[in-house]
């Protein structure tokens, strides 16, 4: 390390300049998470912005080298943590992809309830946050209610609710409760109402749609070029979705459209995940019909969870653990991480909040992976900032900054 | 015509004759191994004349036992028109690890690059601003290589061995 230094020093010819030099971050209120942004302003024109990252990096591609299969899904949830259900449920799919699994429909269905309510979860926190950044506090107090309700669904399938560690390799850890499927239930009756009042609060709002439109555009062109995906990619016109394109975990099964936009800006990324909310709302309905649907046909449906062949990375209960050998075997091989998955090399992606999160897998055939990198999406497109922001106002970087949905989690790994 | 794996192998192999080597399909995806001065042109390739125009993800392996090709850098690639993913790699000596960069091409490969510079010490010739990005900027080690084990070495009860890898961490 080298020595700091400590006394301050003015930048060559600061005194002769006309233009100001603004800190935007790290620990801004209006930046929402712990990012750097120092600005050259001229009046409140953006003249250029240098931006710094890694203020949270955890080292998590280092750490998961250690780490035996099931222990990395808990750092995935800290990747998006808004949505962490998704990053859980890309990276047991991963592993299932190394294993060849297949998994009976309704767990796949279950899943895509979860993957739908935290896709919904996560766009009420970008889109209501985008609302209080042009002033209008109320949208949020309405919509964060049923966020709780969202969570308070995720406590009661796995125990947590920010960061969630859902589901194992091969399924869920148990099957969901009376309880969760009664909220569920509530959330589907109770959301639609207050999503509708949401949005005839904002969307023809004059103020917010002034102070929207036009701020902060990206043509599809560049977005493409800067390797954006999800709902910023969307809003700039290119319907590419990966629940479509290669679908995981039976998206092929449902029956919806991929909203996009025109000008990439801040109004058409709201628009774009307002109307992602109301197709996974559709999802999800689909989702539990579905899933009735295959009880009714064999009501022994009701208790499978998991795919039993992967029984070498899914817990058994602990009433068998206390009870029978076999099962008290495998609960330790699995908690001292005595796994050991075969050797390959996968990519596997989901569309997270954000856009297409992947994960690169290469396995030797080891209990623990031999590499493991993270694809966040934020990271990738939060380069583009920059070139987004120059020329606009400063008013309008702050907005573009919280419609690009950047988390400071995903940024930093 | 959409592409295929078998069509992408061709058109490239006509292309590039027997310089691209290794074909495998590992879980459907196209993989092959190209020298590592060719990244760019192979890429171009890619992007000109067969519809990949997006880069997905860059980043790079470690292999410590593998002599004069100790780094291996990865990049997958997607052509959204056909819906089909490939990936390539390249190796280079830890000892001289220069590979172009792909930032002419790909605005999106700018980070992407010095995080794996910042992680493995890739240099990315050509590269407009190759500085640390994740990592604070005044470290001087690349911590993603396999020589720096995620424990303290001298420990006795975090060996290894426990964890499944036989032995110490070269």
């Amino acid at each position: 390390m080298s020595e700091h230094q400590h006394h301050i020093q003015l930048a060559e010819e600061s005194l002769a300049k006309q233009t100001t030099t603004l800190n935007l971050g790290p620990t801004h209120p209006a930046t929402h998470g712990i990012f750097q942004n120092i600005l050259e302003i001229d009046g409140e024109k953006v003249l250029s912005s240098e931006q710094t990252v890694g203020y949270i990096h955890r080292a998590f591609e280092k750490i998961a080298e250690r780490r035996p299969y099931y222990q990395i899904t808990p750092l995935t949830d800290r990747l998006n943590y808004c949505s962490s259900p998704i990053n859980n449920m890309g990276w047991h799919m991963t592993i299932e992809k190394l294993l060849g699994l297949k998994l009976p429909k309704r767990v796949d269905y279950l899943r895509v309830i979860i993957m739908e309510l935290a896709r919904i979860g996560d766009h009420l926190i970008c889109n209501s946050v985008v609302a209080v950044d042009t002033g209008a506090l109320t949208g949020f107090t309405y919509v964060f209610q049923w966020r709780e309700l969202i969570y308070e669904i995720y406590e009661e399938v796995c125990g947590s609710r920010l960061t969630t560690n859902i589901g194992r390799v091969g399924g869920f850890e148990r099957n969901f409760s009376d309880v969760a499927w009664q909220k569920l239930k509530k959330f589907m009756d109770g959301f639609p109402k207050v999503m509708k009042e949401f949005e005839a609060l904002l969307n023809r709002n004059r103020i917010f749609m002034e102070r929207c439109i036009g701020a902060g555009p990206i043509n599809a062109e560049r977005a493409l070029n800067y390797g954006f995906t999800g709902p910023n990619l969307r809003a700039a016109g290119v319907d590419y979705d990966v629940r479509v394109a290669q679908p995981y975990s039976s998206y092929e099964d449902f029956d919806f459209t991929i909203p996009v936009g025109t000008t990439g800006d801040v109004y058409d990324r709201y628009m774009v995940r307002n109307d992602e909310i109301w197709q996974s709302y559709s999802i999800i309905q689909q989702a539990i019909a579905k899933i009735e649907e295959i009880e009714k046909a064999d009501p022994a449906q009701k208790n499978i969870f998991y795919a039993p062949e992967a029984d070498k990375f899914h817990l058994p209960p602990k009433e068998d653990v206390y009870t029978k050998m076999e099962a008290l075997i495998y609960h330790f091989k699995m908690i001292m991480g005595e796994i050991e998955a075969p050797p390959g090399e996968v990519y596997h992606a989901v569309e997270g909040g954000n856009g297409e999160l992947g994960f690169y897998l290469l396995s030797d055939g080891g209990r623990t992976p031999y590499r493991l990198h993270f694809r966040r999406p934020c990271f990738i497109y939060y380069q583009a900032y920059p070139e987004i922001i120059k020329d606009g106002l400063l008013s309008d970087a702050i907005i573009t900054l919280s419609s690009l949905n950047v988390i400071a989690g995903e940024l930093d790994g | 015509m959409a592409l295929t794996n078998e069509t992408i192998q061709q058109k490239l192999s006509e292309k590039f004759g027997e310089q691209l080597t290794e074909w495998q399909e590992p879980y459907g995806m196209l993989t092959f191994r190209a020298p590592s001065e060719m990244n760019l042109k192979v890429m171009q390739h890619l992007y000109d004349d067969m519809g990949f125009r997006f880069l997905t993800d860059l980043t790079a392996v470690h292999y410590p036992h593998s002599v004069n090709e100790e780094l291996c850098v990865v990049y997958h690639m997607h052509n959204l028109v056909d819906n089909v993913r490939l990936r390539f790699k390249v190796f280079v000596p830890i000892s001289k690890p220069d590979v172009f960069t792909a930032t002419q091409l790909f605005s999106a490969a700018n980070w992407m690059e010095r995080e794996t510079f910042d992680n493995f010490g890739v240099n990315f010739v050509g590269h407009p601003d190759l500085r640390r990005i994740l990592n604070v900027d005044d470290m001087d080690y690349f911590p993603m290589r396999k020589e720096y084990p995620m424990e303290d070495p001298t420990r006795t009860d975090k060996d290894d061995e426990m964890f499944g890898r036989g032995g110490t961490v070269v």
